[in-house]
């Protein structure tokens, strides 16, 4: 990463039209939309995301909330149940599509956690250096080594009032680590620069230098870094709810709509209530990965494809 | 290299202090205590308070944190609430399995991984680098939890080609079928492990063999006229496997955290099926010690990393 700053810089410098230099940003799109695979998982990725949230608010409640035991298991295409119905004759279509909007609405809320959590941790521990940099490397560390999983249904089990915000608070506490450490890396390489030195000499503000000078020179990982993050917090938060931790039974989520694939009579006789839905996940996971990495390669300016 | 590991030994303490304290005042926050195991309709309250009371159950919390280390040290985690047996034998039981599991997904990992590294570094930039490197990405990307059970959906319960549950088959006989039967039973999770957790290992021996091959003393050895064949097998790639030996621990911690799917999912009767089970039986003894055992062997999966790169690279010893 640290090469990656200094080319751009130097890409910035070389160039004598634009006065303002192209910001990071503006660079990683420009290589972003000549990558046609990238373009593609990015379509897919916003049809999922746009379709799901969207989709939602013409999905009437009683769709996936009223039990209509006459509906069981009623097959995909009949009565209008498009995709069929799940044990409890709930439309699985609007299952999947509210539910899709829920892992996606707590993905974002983990990913915007994580990364407030990294930058403060990387800003103050790459920029300080010293013994703030080994307190919070150590915390890092220690957090690390916890086996995140089991943590997280222990204290999820253990929560007398579980909340959406209890599972989002789990997955944020056991996945900002190597975010930390990868800002850390970043803000090292930037701290000793000239513009840092220079701000320092004239007076500023430590905190000001931090936010408001070297933040927006990484700027471009916050874009990367979020995409992955998102992708990895919707899969954790799909996997705790299919074991049965994560969203209550009541609330639909793609978590709930696969963990009827862990009966082997709905297994085999009532494919449609989770296949959809594992496809689903497998789908967008890819895309929102595929963008991240990227996003990643654009963001190189050694992987660039020109 | 003595005081290497030394030094990382005793920086382990430190962690491992807090991980049990952590752990200690996460079991405090359970409901039940040690006792809750014992209770029969027979028992009567004061006879539990009385053992409380003989326990130390009533001193501050940092006696019973320290008593508590005391028993865990030797093995002591009490009873389980569910199952009125001591904690120890129940783990004891499951490890055995999960071990198996581990040591076959070890085993497919490394096979897999291995010449998907050495081709994808070697023919950097063709269509082979090109394919590993997008299956690589597709297993990383995808949820492991959703390929297990796609896979036991269509090889288990569609093709039952292998059995859905259980570790071995209670027909089995003898010692090569008993050996046989276990085999069979893990076989699927153990592929799927192996198929979805080589990535890292895969990516190390790529960049490693790219890295080496522009080094100086490939050419050196080049320009000396030596083959081909035993510049990239002598000089490049034995270079390029030091990581992946000190990358060892990690995969080893990695495989046992991920069991608690693979398990779950192919209801095979290991650890992370237990501690599964033991959450939704309440059974807070058993969940407690699950969760130190795993920080502990997570520590130990790093520690040894660290003592097999110092052994294999003097680079980074300290003297």
């Amino acid at each position: 990463m640290a090469d990656t700053k200094k080319k751009q810089q130097t890409d910035a410098k070389g160039n004598p039209i634009v006065s303002a230099p192209p910001s990071g940003l503006r660079v990683i799109l420009r290589e972003f939309t000549h990558d046609k695979a990238a373009m593609a998982a990015f379509i897919i990725m916003m049809v999922i995301i746009l379709g799901a949230v969207i989709g939602s608010f013409f999905v009437p409640s009683s769709r996936y909330t009223d039990v209509n035991i006459l509906q069981q298991w009623a097959k995909p295409g009949t009565n209008g149940y498009l995709l069929g119905g799940d044990d409890g004759g709930r439309d699985v279509l609007s299952s999947l599509i509210v539910g899709m909007r829920n892992s996606i609405a707590i993905g974002w809320c983990v990913a915007i956690l994580i990364e407030i959590i990294g930058i403060t941790v990387g800003l103050l521990s790459g920029y300080f250096g010293g013994w703030v940099d080994n307190i919070l490397m150590r915390i890092t560390d220690f957090f690390m080594i916890l086996p995140a999983l089991m943590i997280q249904i222990v204290v999820i089990t253990i929560v007398s009032r579980f909340n959406i915000w209890v599972l989002i608070i789990m997955i944020t506490a056991l996945g900002w680590m190597s975010t930390a450490r990868l800002y850390r890396a970043a803000v090292l390489s930037q701290a000793k620069r000239d513009y840092v030195l220079a701000s320092k000499t004239s007076g500023s503000n430590s905190f000001r230098i931090m936010f408001l000078e070297v933040l927006p020179n990484i700027s471009s990982l916050l874009l990367v870094d979020t995409t992955l993050s998102f992708a990895t917090s919707v899969g954790i938060e799909t996997g705790l709810t299919y074991l049965g931790f994560g969203l209550p039974d009541t609330t639909p989520s793609i978590g709930r709509l696969i963990s009827y694939a862990s009966d082997p009579v709905s297994m085999q006789q009532y494919p449609w209530s989770w296949l959809p839905a594992t496809l689903m996940l497998i789908v967008l996971s890819l895309s929102v990965n595929y963008v991240g990495k990227a996003l990643q390669r654009a963001a190189d300016s050694r992987q660039r494809l020109g | 290299m003595w005081k290497t590991i030394l030094r990382r030994v005793i920086l382990m303490i430190p962690q491992i202090i807090i991980l049990s304290l952590f752990i200690f005042l996460l079991a405090k926050m359970m409901p039940g205590d040690p006792f809750t195991g014992l209770i029969t309709p027979n028992t009567s309250p004061s006879q539990i308070a009385k053992l409380r009371q003989e326990a130390g159950l009533n001193n501050p919390w940092y006696v019973q944190y320290v008593s508590w280390v005391g028993r865990a040290f030797h093995g002591d985690f009490g009873m389980s609430y569910a199952m009125q047996r001591p904690v120890t034998e129940i783990i004891g039981e499951r490890a055995v399995n999960t071990l198996y599991l581990a040591i076959l997904s070890v085993i497919i990992t490394y096979v897999i991984a291995i010449p998907f590294g050495v081709w994808a570094g070697r023919y950097e930039g063709t269509w082979i680098d090109t394919s590993i490197q997008f299956y690589n990405f597709i297993s990383m990307s995808t949820p492991s939890f959703v390929v297990y059970l796609l896979a036991i959906a269509a090889f288990g319960f569609g093709l039952k080609w292998f059995p859905t549950s259980g570790s071995v088959s209670v027909s089995a006989s003898g010692f090569f079928g008993i050996i046989a039967s276990r085999i069979y039973h893990i076989i699927l999770p153990s592929i799927l492990i192996g198929i979805l957790t080589n990535a890292s290992t895969v990516q190390y021996l790529r960049s490693g063999i790219v890295d080496n091959k522009l080094e100086d003393y490939v050419k050196t050895a080049r320009s000396k006229g030596v083959p081909e064949r035993v510049v990239f097998n002598r000089h490049i790639l034995r270079n390029s496997l030091l990581p992946i030996a000190a990358f060892f621990g990690n995969v080893i911690t990695g495989l046992l955290g991920g069991a608690i799917f693979a398990e779950t999912i192919f209801s095979y009767p290991g650890m992370g099926k237990l501690f599964i089970d033991s959450v939704n039986g309440r059974d807070y003894s058993v969940m407690t010690a699950l969760v130190l055992l795993y920080g502990i062997l997570t520590l130990l999966g790093n520690l040894l990393s660290d003592i097999i790169m110092s052994i294999v690279d003097p680079r980074i010893r300290i003297d």
